[in-house]
């Protein structure tokens, strides 16, 4: 019961601060992303102040093999970087400048009861899916061949 | 490169900032999980036992902060600028590439940064840079669709 109330509580503050940092809105998201124009500055600050508690945070965790309520520690322990890394993260980038939003800001604007921010987490949903779709037949070219 | 000073709002995205590294920081060390929030919903569509209650439970607090918020104060301005068919096709490319390159901003650009992940610190620049690009495209090459 504890670990959904600290889950809650994270993601509750989590949206918070994307509210007060004003990241939940994508015209200024798309401020910062045009360097070209008129360009806002405040997505970097953003980064900077959470960044700034994570180092400390994240340090503390990696002493850790379990967490405060005694569950084992997940981090991520993968180092590669392949082609899935970096053609992802490109198309990532792409959706992210065509709209201004990337998955946390668009979960807020959806309880914020905008209806286009209801069609882009049904249409990121649906990507999600699509990529597991791609993954499971990839998967199976792989075994295919292998045989 | 000219500065929009109008729009600059160094304190409040500092606050915020502190906010967001503050939630990610209770994750890992109450819960022991990243706060990476497309790897939270992308987890919910593949279920793993004990793994799924938590994920919702974070969601539904970040779906409720909105809700929350209005209670005490006016929620502030959220500009969609974009049209249904485009937040199809970037909706789309956010769902696939976060899950092919396994994270967003939050969970590499966060909790990979504050980990000194040089795998995060590839996909973070990677899709900034790609950012600026795609806005740089549509905004100026384009002239805005």
């Amino acid at each position: 019961m504890r670990t959904l109330l600290f889950a809650f509580i994270s993601g509750l503050i989590f949206g918070v601060g994307l509210l007060v940092s004003g990241m939940a809105n994508p015209a200024k998201v798309l401020g910062f992303l045009d360097l070209a124009g008129v360009w806002d500055p405040s997505l970097a600050l953003v980064m900077v102040g959470a960044i700034l508690v994570g180092l400390f945070g994240f340090t503390a965790a990696r002493r850790r093999t379990t967490s405060l309520l005694g569950h084992p520690m997940r981090l991520p322990d993968s180092t590669v970087i392949d082609r899935r890394l970096v053609i992802g993260a490109l198309l990532f980038g792409a959706g992210w400048g065509l709209a201004g939003f990337c998955p946390g800001p668009a979960i807020v604007a959806l309880g914020a009861g905008q209806a286009k921010a209801v069609i882009f987490v049904a249409a990121m949903v649906a990507g999600m899916i699509l990529f597991q779709v791609f993954q499971s037949w990839e998967q199976r070219q792989h075994t295919a061949l292998g045989s | 490169m000219t500065i929009d000073w109008t729009h600059f709002t160094p304190m409040t995205a500092l606050t915020g900032g502190i906010m967001i590294g503050l939630a990610a920081v209770i994750l890992i060390l109450v819960n022991g999980r990243i706060a990476g929030i497309s790897g939270i919903l992308g987890g919910l569509l593949t279920p793993s036992k004990g793994e799924n209650a938590w994920r919702v439970a974070f969601l539904l607090g970040m779906v409720s902060a909105p809700l929350i918020w209005v209670v005490v104060a006016a929620l502030p301005a959220i500009e969609i600028d974009a049209s249904t068919p485009l937040l199809v096709i970037a909706g789309l490319l956010v769902g696939f590439g976060t899950r092919m390159g396994s994270g967003c901003t939050s969970g590499h650009g966060v909790c990979g940064l504050s980990r000194l992940s040089p795998r995060s610190l590839v996909a973070t620049t990677l899709f900034m840079a790609m950012g600026f690009v795609t806005v740089y495209i549509v905004r100026h090459v384009l002239g805005g669709v």
